[in-house]
């Protein structure tokens, strides 16, 4: 209906229901020790680490066990103090096959964390930073996993002003950023002051939607007097959490089709990312864990859990005491999350949260659905954040005109949000149509 | 609990929807429609009720017949059909023959909707196509019209009701004028009043604006109708009527005559309004408004017939996908927006 045009907000964009009181009240809560841990050496976009143990090794918890290969790559460390038992092939969520690290944890062991080479904040210059960054394994915790050092290096002749520190968290079901924020506040401060040492950004900027206000609250009552350092409440709306989206509703900026935040002289990290970078750099540690939301209605002990790297699916839905007919399970939220077809996968630095259904909800809601011819109701160009024509784009994806879709329609700027196909009382998968078109795009061109 | 279920679903995320459904939608139009047809019931008599009757089963057969024909699954259960035929009744004079009616309605299905294809490729709005091939193969019946609240509407049926197929309508009475004829042949103005709540002769559901506007609030209030549409051809025809009454106002009528009168609330909140036949942006919706407002403003002006909205509707119909193919949504960081 009438698109309200609100300061502090961009245009276009949804309201799925937010389901996130079952778990935004539960501390984070430590994660028991699978029998077996599988840590993929391609945990994030770039290069697959290079491994530095051989099968049989022991290995304490925090110990580096894979190198970065060149700079688009990040260290992996041991989840826990044991036993390399295999350097094999593991099944992933892509379907693929993934050259990774099978773990045995020492049972009795005290898994204490190995300590590193620390990183003073005061005294190391950028690219310390960003080498330590690199050395702690960190990536985008919010689910995209690029390595964060990559981001912190302005491309020549870019300045960056404005840190964003993007604890929106938009998809449904996920506190996994909201309890950081209330939980980890020092942690996120300390990792800003590396962040704007880094990157020379004058001011920090937390971003928070409002149904977090208390976690607003906390963050600016721990504020310390000397960082530059505001924060500021956005009225809910997904896909805010979207890098290019939280940049116009605060700054706006629009980074331009096929630009990077740097076009615009910012930069967004993730506040969990932020709150690990504090936690981690001042002992040289790397990242072993991640904090994870387990939830949806197949799960009974939904919650906010710090879990050890390569914990399986299956084990971590096994202690939550999964129901017996669950039904879908992603990795995420219901927006954007990632189908889980096999729960021997494990959870990785990318995966923000658990969430599974039952029949009782994939059978009424999304299981049977019929798929009509589209109406031209025009709901998906009114919910498109990027403004592109949904519609038009799934007519020209049913007639494989990937070319003209990519070339005239922009296409490639399509992030997968989810909001059109949320929206389309057809039930067309225009998602789906455009994941596929995407990798047809990508294959022409490489072709050529 | 060591046995997970073994196999799982995959799906392409979103995993969740917003629960509306076309069914959802196209039966809430039907639910709009609903006080219009009663109030038309009302100032018209049985014959109306017969009227829409028949156009609505008609409508729902011919769609019926036609997809079991071709091999499909009957589509008769998106309601999209029921409002097809509904709204086609309420374009249609209250005491046309019935069995004109039911001719119309298999034409507004066949070749209207599913010729083109069926649900979502309608180039035109198939309720005005059945009207307009009516309006085409018989034009004294489609401009014969009963007076308004006859005092034995209920009691017995106008003769033509009933006519034989294929044979002359007899009529009881002489036609009566609409306010448009009387307007344009006559020079005589109806009050507003009686045009606001429909006390007026006319077809079967034009006549009362109140319950025409309520219902596409209604619609728009549930995100089922784009309210730009009739908003754009409202001020279109109010502006240019309004020119025109200044120039001269005793040839011309007063812009609140010009919206109240005749199809044009039905036309611009029902018709035009028609999702697969209107274009996609919201741009594109205030143009595909102008048009059919000066359209109309054009033909009740200057054309033969008293009334135009049927046959401006049909043309902006016809310039839709070139409208959206003209005006596209300026993506997020291009143009004058990026950087």
């Amino acid at each position: 209906m009438l698109d309200m045009v609100r300061k502090d907000s961009f245009r276009h964009g949804v309201h799925p229901p937010e389901h996130k009181d079952d778990t935004s009240h539960l501390a984070i809560r430590r994660f028991p020790f699978a029998p077996v841990l599988i840590v993929p050496l391609s945990q994030h976009l770039g290069k697959p680490a290079i491994p530095v143990v051989r099968e049989g090794e022991e290995v304490s918890r925090g110990q580096t066990i894979a190198e970065p290969d060149g700079f688009v790559s990040v260290a992996m460390h041991a989840p826990a103090s044991g036993v390399v038992k295999r350097i094999t092939l593991a099944p992933s969520i892509s379907g693929s096959m993934v050259p990774s690290v099978y773990l045995q944890p020492h049972p009795a062991a005290s898994q204490e964390v190995d300590d590193g080479e620390p990183c003073d904040v005061e005294s190391a210059t950028a690219d310390e930073i960003i080498t330590a960054i690199q050395r702690a394994g960190i990536v985008g915790l919010g689910g995209a996993a690029f390595p964060t050092h990559v981001k912190l290096k302005a491309p020549e002749g870019k300045k960056l002003d404005t840190l964003i520190i993007n604890g929106v968290e938009c998809e449904p079901y996920l506190t996994t950023d909201h309890r950081v924020m209330l939980e980890q506040t020092a942690d996120i401060f300390t990792g800003i002051r590396y962040l704007l040492r880094a990157t020379g950004a004058k001011e920090a900027i937390i971003a928070v939607e409002s149904n977090k206000q208390d976690a607003a609250k906390k963050l600016r009552e721990n504020c310390p007097d000397d960082m530059p350092v505001s924060v500021r409440v956005c009225p809910v709306k997904y896909p805010q959490g979207a890098e290019k989206l939280v940049i116009k509703s605060l700054l706006g900026r629009e980074i331009p089709s096929g630009g990077l935040p740097a076009d615009v002289s910012a930069i967004c990290v993730n506040v969990a990312t932020t709150a690990e970078i504090g936690r981690l750099l001042p002992k040289g540690r790397g990242i072993q864990e991640r904090v994870i939301t387990i939830a949806g209605p197949g799960v009974q002990r939904k919650g906010n859990y710090r879990i050890p790297i390569g914990t399986t699916v299956r084990f971590a839905l096994e202690e939550t005491c999964a129901a017996n007919n669950i039904s879908r399970v992603f990795l995420g939220g219901p927006m954007m999350g990632a189908a889980v077809s096999n729960l021997d996968i494990p959870i990785t630095k990318g995966t923000s949260g658990i969430t599974a259904l039952t029949t009782v909800e994939t059978g009424e809601a999304t299981g049977q659905q019929e798929v009509y011819p589209c109406i031209h109701c025009a709901r998906c160009v009114e919910s498109c954040p990027l403004f592109l024509n949904p519609s038009h784009l799934g007519l020209l994806a049913k007639n494989e005109e990937y070319t003209e879709m990519a070339e005239q329609f922009h296409l490639m700027d399509c992030f997968e949000c989810g909001a059109c196909s949320y929206v389309c009382p057809s039930h067309i998968p225009l998602v789906q149509y455009f994941r596929l078109a995407k990798k047809m795009v990508r294959k022409l061109s490489e072709a050529t | 609990m060591s046995e997970l279920k073994k196999s799982l679903e995959i799906a392409s995320s979103p995993h969740i929807t917003s629960g509306d459904s076309v069914e959802v939608i196209m039966r809430n139009v039907v639910i709009a429609l609903l006080p219009v047809c009663a109030f038309a019931v009302y100032t018209f008599g049985t014959a109306v009720a017969l009227v829409l009757a028949i156009a609505t089963l008609s409508c729902m057969a011919t769609e019926h017949f036609l997809c079991k024909a071709s091999g499909k699954r009957s589509t008769i259960g998106d309601w999209s059909v029921a409002i097809t035929g509904l709204l086609y009744g309420l374009t249609l004079p209250p005491d046309l023959p019935l069995w004109m009616v039911a001719i119309g309605g298999v034409f507004a299905v066949a070749v209207g909707k599913f010729l083109f294809g069926g649900l979502g490729s309608n180039a035109f709005n198939p309720a005005l196509v059945g009207r307009a091939f009516l309006q085409a193969a018989f034009p004294q019946a489609m401009t014969h019209w009963a007076e308004p609240l006859g005092d034995s509407r209920f009691a017995e049926l106008p003769t033509s009701t009933l006519a034989l197929p294929f044979a002359q309508p007899a009529y009881d009475a002489v036609t009566a004028a609409t306010p448009l004829a009387e307007m344009k042949f006559d020079g005589i103005q109806a009050a507003n009043r009686e045009l606001l709540f429909g006390l007026t002769s006319g077809s079967v559901g034009e006549t009362c604006a109140v319950l025409i506007l309520l219902g596409g609030i209604y619609l728009v209030i549930r995100n089922m109708m784009n309210w730009r549409i009739p908003v754009s051809i409202f001020t279109t025809v109010a502006m240019i009527s309004w020119m025109f009454m200044l120039y001269d106002p005793v040839a011309y009528p007063t812009p609140a005559f010009m919206l109240f009168s005749g199809g044009l609330m039905l036309g611009a909140v029902f018709m035009a309004t028609d999702m697969v036949a209107s274009p996609i942006t919201n741009a594109g919706c205030w143009l595909y408004g102008f048009l059919i407002g000066s359209l109309v403003v054009v033909i009740r002006y200057w054309g033969g017939m008293p009334e135009g909205v049927m046959y401006a509707i049909l043309l902006a119909n016809a310039v839709s996908p070139h409208i959206d193919r003209l005006i596209q949504p300026r993506v997020f960081g291009t143009g004058k927006g990026a950087g």
